[in-house]
């Protein structure tokens, strides 16, 4: 599997979950996504960086396009060094928050995306991994 | 601070989103939705989202907490123009914007206010469409 790093964004505010919206807007279009698709990447991808703002303030997003078996993808890791999630599963449970949002933010985003990966250390930090295929 | 434009039309509020909203102008826009209604004594929100490219879970709760604050200062909200891709989106993220009616676009949102906030054709909130004409049946 081919992969090409497009952008690392680091984040640090609310402001910069507008930042990773366009970066992704941009790489979703050249890749030739279409518009579903785009708003979809697009949406998960707002979703976990709020993530990252609200539960650990600072972190990183790494957008890269993923060559497999001649298909593309946008694979978006999304990672930190917050507080981590002690039952993930329990995380994923549409409506269940810790910050008085919506909870729609994990489990949503994973239905948004074709592959989802979460690995997380309490006290250590989160890593949340999607890819889109086109 | 930044602010988004609210524009005044007889007894209605008309807000045009133009930007893509970070969460703080989002939350700006409710209060200074909220401060409007009171001070003008709107009836009624008209928000056109046509240029929203992305609606997530944040701008969906902040649309939702716009109609239910407004509703309870006595005046309807539509919100007009979602995109396809966006609703689309809506739907699998879990977002089902609650209590808020949607419209086409701008002049059917406008008709679909004026319809409910006119004086003789008023919704009872079971559902139940009340026809001034039938109280003369017996």
């Amino acid at each position: 599997m081919a992969t090409v790093t497009k952008q690392l964004i680091t984040i640090s505010n609310d402001q910069d979950i507008l930042l990773v919206r366009t970066a992704v807007r941009q790489v979703a279009i050249e890749l030739g996504f279409n518009l579903v698709d785009q708003t979809k990447l697009v949406t998960a991808a707002s979703e976990l960086t709020r993530n990252i703002v609200l539960y650990a303030v600072e972190g990183t997003v790494k957008l890269e396009q993923v060559e497999n078996q001649g298909h593309t993808g946008l694979r978006i890791t999304f990672e930190d060094r917050g507080p981590g999630i002690a039952d993930i599963e329990l995380a994923l449970k549409d409506g269940y928050t810790t910050s008085g949002g919506l909870g729609l933010g994990l489990g949503g985003s994973k239905r948004l995306v074709n592959d989802f990966d979460i690995e997380s250390k309490v006290g250590k930090g989160t890593r949340v991994t999607i890819t889109r295929w086109k | 601070m930044e602010h988004i434009p609210i524009l005044k039309m007889g007894q209605f509020l008309l807000v045009t989103i133009q930007v893509d909203m970070h969460d703080r102008l989002a939350v700006t826009l409710q209060n200074d939705l909220t401060e409007r209604i009171l001070k003008e004594e709107a009836k009624g929100v008209l928000i056109d989202i046509s240029a929203l490219e992305v609606v997530d879970s944040f701008i969906g709760r902040t649309l939702a907490n716009i109609a239910a604050t407004s509703r309870l200062m006595d005046a309807a909200t539509v919100v007009t123009g979602m995109r396809p891709a966006v609703a689309i989106t809506m739907v699998e993220l879990g977002l089902q914007l609650q209590g808020v009616m949607t419209a086409m676009d701008v002049e059917r949102g406008m008709e679909m206010l004026q319809r409910i906030t006119g004086p003789d054709k008023e919704e009872p909130a079971d559902g139940y469409r009340y026809e001034a004409t039938d109280n003369n049946q017996q």
